[in-house]
């Protein structure tokens, strides 16, 4: 079975270390917050100012001077300190946020990722998406494995518009778990109840298959 | 205004000096921190052909989109544009200009602007359609694209509480753009919810010094919520 949003959700914050900064992008990255595991103590980043993002305020707290970068009304957990974009973007450029999570449409196996642009479709703006991408040093890619209609999105070159070249070394899909390396995707772990072929079958670019994949597993 | 007041008593002459063709410099992310009163003031003039550096452009009626309705910006840098049904309609009918911006270049370039730092060069954008045709230098085995600075005719901002010197505090997650923006205007106008007496504000806590603000005036503030999102 693929695994559900939550469940790739779960499988990133595993890779969550103590006394870690990270930014989530907008999407499945956004629900990693809700499985930090026991523990382990995060610094949430929001690109547009915010170091320590908390959870979502009540009534009483609701505050328009309080958003994420998604444009959310949020709170600020104790420890956490409020700057401008250009002290924000700082920080990412400069490479001391030690782990980003976000989307992709496309990731390629020299760690090209394509995700802001598709030509003739509305172009919106790349938000802080390639400024992210050129500054981290350590990205996990969330995205399913294939589009709806079974074409892979891991690719031996991407064919969109590309947000970043050469930078993502992590990919987490709805069927498996794989890294970037010397120009191949290394599968890793595979989803509950999916099989190697299927990922092989699955996937465009160069995938190099180690003897044993384990299967991730998930509490009910 | 005398010497070192840089109060002003209307928001007609907050923005005296505004003509068609100049380049507005804007703070705010989303509808957060947005200098709402000075932007219904563009408005109110009627000004055409800006030029707005801003990190988007508000939405269908309010923040900058109200400049969309009579068609008063002919060019904008922006990093997202995608909450607002006219602005796509502009767009596609290539009435305006959209230079999309990566968000931290677009912060950068307005921080160069005020710093006296014509261009810098950065990794965000190499091998994207962005580095197109831009001066491309390795340093240390990286490529980096040479991005030049921006600066504005105006710059508008959007301030918590202010004294009468210019020097400005900005309120949580509203700060944003603001103190970018406040650098990088040849004219620096400043609305703010308070204006304090001089000496109120710690001096170790300024975000902006008074030096780069040329206009304060304190207003009233709708300020809308984008997406009201509530602890369940």
């Amino acid at each position: 079975m693929a695994l559900t949003r939550e469940q790739m959700a779960q499988r990133v914050a595993r890779e969550l270390e103590d006394g870690f900064y990270v930014n989530l992008g907008i999407g499945i990255p956004t629900l990693v917050a809700n499985y930090i595991p026991e523990g382990v103590d995060v610094m949430l980043q929001s690109e547009n100012g915010l170091l320590g993002m908390g959870r979502f305020p009540t009534e009483e707290e609701l505050d328009a001077d309080m958003i994420n970068a998604g444009k959310q009304t949020v709170t600020a957990r104790p420890g956490a300190a409020i700057f401008s974009s250009a002290e924000s973007f700082a920080m990412i450029r400069g490479g001391h946020v030690d782990l980003t999570v976000l989307g992709a449409f496309e990731v390629d196996q020299e760690g090209n990722i394509a995700s802001w642009m598709v030509p003739g479709k509305l172009i919106k703006g790349m938000g802080g998406a390639m400024d992210l991408v050129a500054g981290a040093e350590n990205i996990i890619c969330t995205m399913t494995h294939a589009s709806k209609h079974g074409e892979s999105k891991l690719l031996e070159k991407c064919t969109l518009p590309l947000t970043g070249a050469g930078c993502i070394n992590r990919v987490l899909t709805d069927l498996a778990y794989l890294e970037i390396k010397d120009g191949a995707f290394v599968l890793k772990e595979r989803a509950p109840g999916v099989s190697v072929e299927e990922i092989i079958e699955k996937t465009a670019g160069k995938l190099v298959v180690p003897d044993h994949v384990p299967e991730m597993t998930f509490a009910d | 205004m005398a010497g070192f007041d840089k109060r002003v008593g209307s928001y007609a002459e907050a923005m005296e000096g505004i003509e068609d063709g100049m380049t507005v410099l804007a703070g705010g992310f989303g509808l957060c921190g947005i200098p709402e009163n000075l932007i219904a003031e563009i408005k109110r003039r009627g000004v055409k052909n800006l030029t707005v550096a801003s990190n988007n452009c508000g939405v269908d009626g309010f923040g900058l989109g109200v400049l969309l309705e009579d068609r008063q910006i002919s060019k904008i840098f922006a990093s997202y544009v995608g909450e607002n049904a006219l602005f796509e309609q502009q767009m596609l009918n290539d009435e305006i200009e959209v230079i999309l911006t990566p968000q931290g270049t677009l912060a950068e370039k307005m921080r160069a602007g005020g710093a006296g730092i014509p261009a810098f060069y950065t990794a965000t954008g190499y091998g994207t359609p962005i580095g197109e045709g831009k001066e491309v230098r390795e340093f240390n085995g990286r490529h980096y694209i040479l991005e030049e600075a921006l600066v504005g005719d105006f710059a508008i901002v959007k301030g918590w509480k202010a004294d009468r010197y210019g020097n400005v505090v900005y309120r949580h997650t509203a700060q944003n753009f603001n103190p970018l923006a406040a650098t990088a205007g040849k004219i620096t106008v400043v609305e703010v919810e308070e204006i304090v007496e001089p000496g109120e504000l710690e001096p170790s806590q300024i975000h902006t010094p008074g030096i780069y603000v040329d206009r304060i005036i304190q207003g009233t503030f709708e300020k809308r919520i984008e997406k009201r999102t509530l602890h369940s």
